[in-house]
């Protein structure tokens, strides 16, 4: 047996409706007991957490992992050192690996590294089409039996309507929720920025509005006509938002995801040609960021999900229109996020339920995504108030790529626990 | 006047006084150009390096006769267009060329932004000669420098420039709204509504799709070239209806006032944006021609870039 206790933290678990200073107690991976001042005998491992917060390990819905295939870009090692560094504890990862995660055996593959070099949980989402082509369906049932959650050709769009529509039928019959890269490609091109009045100044293509909104149109459309569990991949427009808060209200299966980087920036981040802020969905205006964080405050947006997207730098000093898209997201989500909790939009609770309850929800994961008696010890520990300053060379992605280098923000992850193994704490990984 | 910019990567940058020095400048390069034989000797010693990524006679030329007439070192390089594969040889390119120390390094590029990611690579000063869609700055210095120099020096302000076609991708378009317009004077935009971008009124342009109704009020009209591939993008159903709604033809060139300028940054489409015998100055009096009149002009406008920014590195004079 192995015990570990959580001291004098402020335990914030919406799932329970707990937000106080509790004790917790770990036994054998799993939680025991939540109360306050537990005894401290026969306990293999004490951390004193005063001054922290104690969460349910976030849960990350959209991430990049790039092994097989772009280890130089990432790998599932690094990957997981990033999540826990960040406070995630399950992370799922993109199928557009090389070769694309369309098989059991690619599943199988990363679902063995994962647990052999892997810090924190990984569950993999497969390709809907065979080599993300949009053309035939991919082997949705092998990967499920193999271990997936999810099917996405996250990083392209089907664009074949008919062949989304099977895809969703048949992941339905395998219980598999179905994640939508939502952009219509014939009308996004080139562009890798936001249509509007910054990319005719630095005379970049840019990709409407409409290019998503489409596709959300579309795929609540064809949840409805399947009954299929749809989920908005890094949902960015206002419009976008308003299709899936009537979708819900009509009773679709239908949940989203904003990115942090959505919630924070604008289009003018892409001035000076920054191909840092070269991403998919582009940047929006300023009217759809503040879209998406009353979004947040009203409870349509279900979750927050980095979208991490690790990319060599190489990739990233080339034209802007060539430049690999995505940021790296997994080290930054935090204490971006908790700006929303700072400036009263959201409150702390809140901020745990799209991080962790709901993402835990939306992916089918028994278990986490919250603090009960009985779940998964998959633990984040943060001190919300520590300044801190993003700074790329000391993540632990092997990517730099981000928009965010040299931000003073607040808030520090201080421990990551999963299943009851502290796995990150004060800045290092143990493992 | 406050300090030049490092780089000349756009117009957007300069302001007024800045712009009328490198008027001025060419004013006083143009009068020493017409002496046959007379060189100057502002570059001598220092290296220029003409790299030109994307087909170019006009700029190319123009750039290499005026550093040429400034005793500057000139090697001109046209190495393929990069692609992502080779996206980081355009760095391992520029830090060999950085090896070398050259003063001036002059760039033409197909993609939007490379002067200026070039630039971090070196210490040279960076002279855009076109990128992408965002700016070519020496084309509107020369065509501010040619309205000066055959309306008067003070024509600018007040002035209304009509600028027509392809406002969505032309690099010309962008960089002489910012110069017309800080020069004091008003632009109107007019193009098929598929090629006049989102935003562009807050250029502070007016905006238009009906060449007819702005024609007549030109002081000067630009028009812009228009490249086969729009079409083929569905950009407008073909060359013909954009001649018919947009093109300069026989019949509007004689609406438009007596006094007014006719540009285009060339090659011109004959019979497409221009009616060949409007361009050939077939039609007697009436506006005038001033296509040769920019060319010619590029020269004293480059000498004056190439001399005010190649002084200024490395060092200076």
């Amino acid at each position: 047996m192995t015990a570990l206790l959580i001291k004098n933290g402020r335990l914030v678990d919406p799932s329970e409706r707990k937000d106080g200073i509790f004790d917790i107690l770990c036994v054998d991976g799993k939680i025991e007991r939540v109360a306050k001042g537990l005894s401290h005998s026969s306990v293999d491992q004490i951390i004193e957490a005063k001054g922290w917060v104690v969460a349910p390990g976030f849960v990350d819905l959209h991430t990049h992992l790039r092994e097989p295939g772009f280890e130089y870009k990432e790998d599932i090692r690094s990957g997981t050192e990033a999540a826990a560094a960040g406070g995630f504890t399950s992370i799922l990862c993109m199928a557009n690996t090389h070769p694309v995660n369309d098989n059991a055996v690619i599943t199988e593959y990363i679902v063995k590294k994962a647990k052999e070099t892997g810090v924190v949980n990984v569950f993999p989402v497969g390709a809907v089409t065979r080599g993300l082509e949009g053309k035939s369906l991919a082997d949705i049932g092998q990967m499920a039996k193999a271990g997936i959650l999810a099917i996405s050709d996250d990083g392209r769009c089907v664009m074949d309507s008919a062949v989304m529509r099977k895809g969703m039928q048949y992941a339905r019959g395998f219980g598999l929720l179905v994640i939508s890269h939502a952009e219509d490609e014939c009308l996004s091109g080139q562009g890798s920025m936001n249509e509007g009045l910054v990319a005719t100044e630095l005379g970049l293509p840019g990709s409407p509005n409409a290019a998503e909104e489409i596709i959300v149109a579309r795929d609540i459309a064809l949840a409805e006509l399947t009954k299929a569990r749809l989920h908005i991949a890094h949902l960015s427009t206002r419009v976008s938002l308003e299709l899936v808060r009537a979708a819900k209200k009509r009773g679709v299966h239908v949940t989203c995801e904003v990115t942090p980087h959505h919630l924070t920036i604008t289009d003018e981040a892409v001035r000076g040609y920054n191909t840092f802020a070269s991403v998919r969905p582009p940047l929006r205006s300023e009217e759809d960021v503040k879209a998406l964080r009353r979004g947040l405050k009203e409870g349509v947006i279900d979750a927050i999900a980095t979208d991490h997207a690790p990319h060599a730098i190489f990739e990233k000093e080339v034209e802007f229109i060539q430049a690999a898209h995505g940021l790296v997201g997994l080290e930054t989500a935090l204490p971006l996020c908790l700006k929303f909790v700072d400036d009263k939009t959201i409150r702390l609770a809140d901020l745990v339920r799209l991080l962790s309850a709901n993402p835990a929800k939306i992916a089918g994961l028994k278990g986490k995504g919250t603090l009960k008696p009985g779940s998964d010890a998959d633990i984040v520990m943060f001190d919300p108030s520590e300044k801190v300053t993003i700074t790329s060379e000391k993540f632990r992605s092997k990517a730099r790529n981000t928009p965010f280098e040299g931000w003073h923000l607040k808030g520090r992850v201080t421990g990551t626990i999963v299943g009851g193994k502290v796995v990150y704490h004060e800045g290092d990984i143990i493992s | 006047m406050g300090e030049f910019p490092k780089d000349l990567l756009g117009i957007k940058a300069l302001n007024v006084s800045q712009l009328q020095t490198l008027l001025d400048e060419a004013a006083r390069f143009k009068g020493l150009s017409e002496i046959p034989g007379k060189k100057g000797e502002e570059l001598k010693g220092k290296t220029v390096i003409n790299l030109f990524f994307e087909p170019s006679t006009r700029t190319r030329t123009s750039f290499e006769i005026a550093a040429r007439r400034l005793s500057a070192d000139l090697l001109t390089m046209t190495p393929q267009a990069t692609s992502l594969a080779k996206g980081e040889s355009l760095k391992d390119m520029m830090e060999n060329l950085e090896a070398m120390r050259p003063d001036v390094i002059v760039v033409r590029h197909g993609a939007s932004g490379i002067p200026g990611l070039l630039s971090k690579y070196t210490e040279a000063a960076v002279i855009s000669a076109g990128d992408g869609s965002h700016e070519h700055p020496t084309q509107a210095l020369l065509d501010l420098f040619t309205v000066q120099e055959i309306l008067g020096a003070d024509a600018l302000e007040g002035l209304h420039l009509v600028i027509v076609g392809d406002l969505a991708y032309s690099r010309v378009a962008r960089s002489n709204i910012y110069a017309f317009k800080k020069m004091g004077a008003r632009v109107t935009c007019v193009g098929p509504a598929t090629l006049l971008p989102p935003g562009l009124e807050s250029f502070g342009v007016h905006v238009s799709t009906d060449l007819d109704r702005e024609l007549p009020d030109a002081d000067v009209v630009m028009l812009l070239r228009i490249q086969k591939e729009r079409q083929e993008k569905m950009n407008f159903p073909s060359l013909a209806e954009y001649t018919r709604f947009f093109g300069l033809t026989k019949e509007r060139f004689s609406r438009m006032k007596k006094e007014a300028l006719i540009m285009h940054p060339g090659p011109i489409n004959r019979g497409v944006e221009i009616d060949p015998d409007v361009a050939d100055g077939l039609m007697g009096s009436g506006p005038k021609i001033v296509i040769l009149d920019q060319v010619k002009n590029g020269i004293p406008v480059r000498m004056a870039v190439l001399s005010l920014w190649g002084c200024a590195r490395r060092g200076g004079v």
